[in-house]
């Protein structure tokens, strides 16, 4: 496949940025879009030029760090990361454009690298339960029903990738938010921190400059982890309940 | 910040006063249209009159009307500085955007803003007059009453108020094909059993009122003809 690519370059955080317009030849439909950016940047190397800096890790789905903005679609066409999207979903020819995450909060660091550590401070905030660690416990020592356990595992796929606030047209973080509070208020082991991890993390999500929810449902569309509106509906319910009931104030 | 202000200006928190005022516009917006449709009772605005006398004098509609009035407000405010906040949530923008959400959920401030304009002439138009202007004034049953349904007649024999006003409709039922389903998520209702039928009804709820509204002034453009 021959391609015509049109990827956004930016030196750093502070520089201005434009797009630049490379031709890649002879690429297998096979490849994934991440090892189609290897050719290039191979090729970009023997130029003398700078590589494309982009985010990347597992390549296997299960990261999240492969960020870019493809054609209109974090991730691109289809609901999947971009270490899993294949070549085989474009057509020769085809003109492909490539942007970094969009947000206040995910600042670019450079070309299609962003600063997600936003992310990371919402966990800190709350995303998490205090346990003695130690001797592992035995499996279904405390008995949670299947229906639940499904559900609480379902939001507990979330691979923090972003595609959410990226998808979104308020570049919201509900439903990463979403799927982290639910997990945890649905199992035995969060009730501990439930009402003070959804007032912490929300605050933290706010404090960071992501916008707010008006329910388009663009995230569930484009979250390759399949991260349900449900959990939204969960998080606002958490919080209401919370902040009517909590200790504190 | 006491914790009541913290949670109200939080993201979430204004999305919840934003959703029950919207439910609660929405609740309007039936009686209001149940009012109404007495203009199309065929009795030279007997029952019309009478309705907007007890309307503008009953001290329970006089208090509920206030409410409204605050609700509205909030309504504005709130999802004003929603969106606001939202469009600086993304400084810089796409290049190429391909959206898979409805058009109607994209644009609800764009929607509300229009229904703002709109709410600023129908009032102007009608509940103004009614309330301080010069009112023509009819004798009901030996009562002296305000003849509102002359001055709403005399309004819809022009096409281009009825056009406005059935454009306007429009607008509305978009905001509510979005709102209506929208406010129920808000508040953290999302069931297997229920959000369908949440939906459903707000899919009739967003066809069924805006029509009701819109059929009035053309029954009477018609009428006059
Ligand atoms: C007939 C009058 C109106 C009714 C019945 C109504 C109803 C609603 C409802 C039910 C919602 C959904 C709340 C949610 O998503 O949780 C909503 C959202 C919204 N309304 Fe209205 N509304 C009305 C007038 C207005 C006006 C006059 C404006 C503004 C200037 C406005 C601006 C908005 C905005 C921006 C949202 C979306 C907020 C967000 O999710 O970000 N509305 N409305
Ligand atoms: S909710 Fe989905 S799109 Fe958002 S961060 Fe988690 S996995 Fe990514
Ligand atoms: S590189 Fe890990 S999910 Fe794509």
């Amino acid at each position: 496949m021959n391609l015509t690519l049109k990827v956004w370059r930016q030196k750093n955080a502070n520089s201005k940025g434009e797009f630049k317009t490379y031709h890649v030849k002879d690429i297998s439909p096979d490849m994934s879009f991440l090892e189609m950016f290897d050719v290039l940047n191979e090729e970009l190397l023997l130029k003398g030029e700078d590589p494309i800096a982009f985010d990347h890790d597992c390549r296997e789905g299960i990261c999240g760090m492969c960020s870019m903005y493809i054609n209109g679609h974090p991730h691109g066409p289809g609901q999947t990361t971009t270490c899993q999207l294949h070549m085989r979903s474009f057509k020769d020819g085809d003109t492909i454009v490539v942007e970094p995450w969009r947000a206040k909060a995910f600042p670019v660091v450079k070309d299609l690298v962003v600063d997600r550590s936003a992310f990371d401070r919402i966990i800190q905030a709350g995303g998490y339960i205090s346990v003695n660690t130690g001797n592992a416990p035995d499996a279904n020592e405390i008995p949670i029903p299947k229906e639940v356990a499904d559900a609480a595992f379902n939001a507990a796929t979330c691979i923090g990738c972003g595609a959410c606030v990226a998808a979104c047209k308020n570049a919201s973080a509900m439903l990463f938010v979403a799927a982290k509070v639910a997990q945890f208020a649905m199992l035995p082991q969060g009730q501990v921190e439930r009402k003070k991890r959804v007032e912490q993390m929300v605050a933290q999500m706010d404090a960071e400059g992501f916008g707010a929810c008006t329910n388009t449902g663009a995230c569930a569309a484009e979250c390759p982890k399949e991260i349900s509106l449900a959990n939204i509906a969960i998080l606002n319910r958490e919080y209401l309940a919370a902040k009517a009931t909590s200790e504190y104030v | 910040m006491n914790w009541f202000t913290k949670a109200i200006t939080s993201t979430i928190g204004r999305k919840i006063v934003v959703a029950f005022t919207g439910l609660f516009l929405c609740l309007f917006l039936v009686v209001h249209l149940l009012g109404n449709l007495q203009l199309l009772a065929n009795d030279g605005g007997k029952s019309f009159n009478l309705y907007a006398k007890f309307m503008t004098t009953s001290p329970i509609i006089q208090t509920i009307s206030i409410g409204n009035f605050v609700f509205i407000l909030l309504h504005i405010i709130q999802s004003t500085i929603l969106t606001i906040k939202n469009r600086q949530a993304r400084p810089v923008g796409y290049a190429i955007v391909e959206n898979r959400s409805t058009w109607a959920s994209r644009n609800m401030g764009f929607l509300g803003s229009f229904i703002l304009l709109f709410l600023v002439g129908h009032l102007a138009n009608f509940w103004w007059k009614m309330k301080f202007g010069e009112m023509p004034i009819i004798g009901i049953d030996g009562m002296q009453v305000k003849d509102l349904y002359f001055v709403v007649s005399e309004a819809f024999k022009d096409p281009l108020i009825v056009g406005l006003y059935v454009f306007s409709m429009v607008f509305i039922g978009l905001h509510l094909s979005h709102g209506f389903q929208s406010a129920f998520q808000t508040f953290g209702l999302h069931h297997v059993k229920y959000t369908p039928l949440i939906q459903f009804i707000g899919w009739v709820f967003c066809i069924v009122v805006p029509l009701g509204y819109a059929i009035i002034p053309v029954v009477m453009y018609l009428r006059a003809l």
